[in-house]
């Protein structure tokens, strides 16, 4: 369904111009920026990204310097969907028509202090495409617990594990009833590229919430930051999908793995972070439990 | 015509050409985004209006529009102001020539929509030209000029202007407009005048700057806001000779060249102090009113000027910083050198007429003549204090 006239991207149709240059101030195994780097070959140049605090204001490095070819805007915490939205309505006033206006926001800036502004802006419809990279906890301040940090992960606000459920950022973006909102996990780049250029090629406010391991954060060596959004995925843990047209369907690895027996365990995403170390067997059954419930309301979706 | 003040700043706004305007109601400032968005959807104003879900967005989504070059307007008041507040402050340290209003409102608790100015002095620190209005006609003449001295060259910071509630926002006077050929030759299309976001020249806007940075970047805000004192005179004088209407620029003097006491006001309660004024000298009480227009920068030579050779100074503050005493009050005493004595009045919009003010320059010379020690004075207050 849906995917009429829209041929697939691969590995091939990404460009060779990068613009968000080496050097910059990322944390090493960082997925955020790995993500960024991709996200800006499908965007192109004529790009305006906007970024509240978070890791990318950390990682866009020291004034004067940057790492980005494109333009990058700094807001508040809690205003990157307004500013963007403020933009968006100079470059309308001045006929500007071909620019993509993008935020790129942490989980923390869209999931709690800015889903106001977020709200607000896909209420009206802004022209505009929000990708919250989520790294599931306050990474750019050490770790604490966010809206987004998911059941049993330890952060320093939750030192025993956090005791409730991820909200559902997606979801309340479907509710809004917005053109486009999606998942992506930054180890699956031609799935990501693939989504963003879709979310492109719409008006309106579109929304990508990009699963984005931490080493840091999540405590895992940083050359296993591929292996750990593999296995979110493939564990079921993290479902990959799009919807669209009032339409629901999984990508990637996702679309095998509506049968719970076609997943891997859920403890080999767990075991290979440090975060879940607390979590004890009753605990692992109660998000089990959680993801089940996330599977059945998705594949609910995918066959209205 | 006949205008309110809320909409007297909205026909100045349109005949500013104002591009982007975002704002979210709040009272008594809705009129004004009311009107906007009217001439908008009537097709008489080609800017785009943006319904935010909240103050905090308005300024964003200004913050935006001007960063890329449009010319950007919000109104707010009290509650709105504050909520606003942070973006406020990136406005002003961020050199965006946005221009707002303000309806000044008491703030809350208790709940209250009558007039106070500490809402608006609340954000003096923020980078912002701050201006009040003292008329309807002025409201309307500020909301044009607002706009050429944000985006002068020699400015480029954002431009508040205050009215107070309903004595100003929602009263009806006499209203002179320009002419939209008045207003354009006044003030030209901001198109390339100072672009931050521009694909064409990438860059990287307010990203992290370390201690062997910051100083400067802060003394650009510094000399820029200092050095708007000559700007804002030049605007006014410029739109004096185009409207044919005097002007004020930072400070309006009346009768004080040779007054034994001057009372020192800002906003629209300066008309009753005039009137106090010439009440006074019709019984032999050479008295006369200094208006501060502007609040930022701090006109203190022009004041200073002013208020030099009277005996007797009466600041009279709608305003109150707690553990300091009253603002404009204090900023008078510490920039001028001089000891004024400091009324505290028509706080939470209580009544303060041409009465009040004839009291507070008898009361203020008297305590003048006696060597009172005493410098605030809370005006107008009952016998009962009533607690919340």
């Amino acid at each position: 369904m849906g995917n009429e006239g829209f041929t697939a991207f691969t590995l091939k149709s990404l460009t060779d111009e990068e613009y968000y240059l080496p050097g910059n101030a990322a944390c090493p195994g960082c997925a955020a920026v790995m993500a960024l780097r991709i996200g800006l070959k499908v965007l192109g140049p004529r790009t305006i990204v906007v970024v509240p605090a978070c890791c990318m204001s950390v990682v866009q490095g020291y004034y004067p310097k940057t790492p980005s070819k494109v333009p990058i805007f700094n807001t508040a915490f809690a205003a990157s969907a307004a500013t963007a939205a403020g933009i968006r309505a100079a470059l309308d006033i001045k006929g500007i028509r071909d620019v993509n206006v993008v935020c790129w926001a942490g989980d923390g800036g869209t999931a709690d202090i800015g889903i106001q502004s977020l709200s607000g802006a896909a209420e009206r419809g802004d022209d505009l495409i929000y990708v919250c990279y989520d790294n599931e906890a306050y990474m750019n301040t050490g770790t604490q617990r966010s809206g987004s940090t998911p059941e049993g992960a330890r952060t320093t606000t939750t030192i025993t594990g956090k005791s409730e459920r991820k909200k559902d950022v997606p979801g309340i973006m479907m509710a809004h009833r917005i053109p486009y909102v999606a998942t992506a996990c930054t180890s699956y780049p031609i799935d990501f590229a693939n989504k963003l250029r879709r979310a492109a090629s719409i008006k309106g406010t579109r929304y990508i919430h990009l699963l984005s391991p931490c080493p840091p954060g999540w405590r895992y060596p940083a050359e296993k930051t591929v292996e750990v959004g593999k296995l979110a995925v493939e564990t079921g843990a993290w479902i990959l999908y799009e919807w669209f047209g009032g339409r629901c369907r999984l990508t990637g690895p996702s679309t095998g793995l509506a049968e719970r027996s076609k997943r891997r365990p859920l403890e080999q995403y767990l075991e290979i972070q440090g975060r879940f170390s607390n979590a004890d067997p009753s605990k692992i059954a109660e998000m089990r439990r959680r993801i089940d419930e996330e599977w059945e309301r998705i594949l609910g979706l995918c066959h209205d | 015509m006949f205008a309110t003040g809320n909409h007297a700043v909205a026909y100045g706004v349109k005949a500013a050409r104002a591009e982007v305007i975002a704002a979210y109601p709040i009272t008594p400032q809705t009129q004004i985004i009311e009107k906007l968005s009217e001439f908008i959807e009537k097709g008489e104003m080609g800017a785009k209006f943006l319904r935010v879900e909240s103050e905090h967005s308005a300024m964003a989504a200004c913050i935006g529009a001007s960063a890329c070059g449009a010319r950007a307007f919000t109104a707010t008041s009290s509650q709105g102001l504050l909520y606003m507040s942070e973006m406020v402050f990136w406005a002003g340290l961020g050199s965006f020539p946005v221009v707002m209003a303000v309806v000044t409102r008491t703030l809350a608790p208790p709940w209250s929509i009558w007039n106070e100015h500490t809402d608006i002095l609340s954000q003096r620190d923020a980078g912002w030209i701050t201006i009040m209005c003292g008329s309807v006609q002025e409201a309307y003449d500020t909301a044009i000029q607002a706009f050429r001295i944000a985006e002068d060259r020699r400015v480029r910071q954002p431009v508040m202007f205050g009215l107070d509630a309903f004595s100003l926002s929602h009263t009806s006077e006499r209203l002179d407009l320009i002419g939209q050929e008045g207003a354009d030759a006044y003030l030209p299309a901001p198109e390339g005048h100072w672009r931050v976001v521009d694909v064409q020249e990438p860059a990287t806007y307010g990203n992290l700057v370390g201690p062997e940075r910051m100083m400067e970047i802060r003394y650009s805000v510094k000399r820029r806001v200092d050095d708007s004192a000559g700007v804002i005179e030049e605007a006014a004088s410029e739109f004096s000779r185009i409207s044919g209407r005097a002007q004020t620029g930072l400070v309006e003097e009346y009768r004080t060249s040779d007054a034994e006491v001057i009372l020192a006001v800002v906003g629209a309660s300066s008309g009753d102090a005039k009137d106090a004024a010439d009440l006074l000298r019709d019984k032999g009480i050479r008295a006369g009113v200094a208006r501060l227009r502007v609040i930022r920068p701090f006109p203190a030579e022009r004041l200073g000027a002013a208020l030099r050779g009277c005996r007797t100074v009466a600041v009279v503050d709608m305003d109150y910083s707690f553990g300091y005493g009253g603002i404009i009050g204090r900023e008078v005493a510490s920039v001028t050198g001089i000891r004024p004595f400091n009324y505290i009045a028509g706080i939470g919009g209580r009544d303060l007429g041409v009465r009040d003010f004839a009291g507070i320059a008898r009361d203020a010379l008297r305590r003048g003549e006696s060597g009172d020690e005493r410098r605030e004075i809370w005006w107008g207050m009952k016998d009962s204090q009533p607690s919340l």
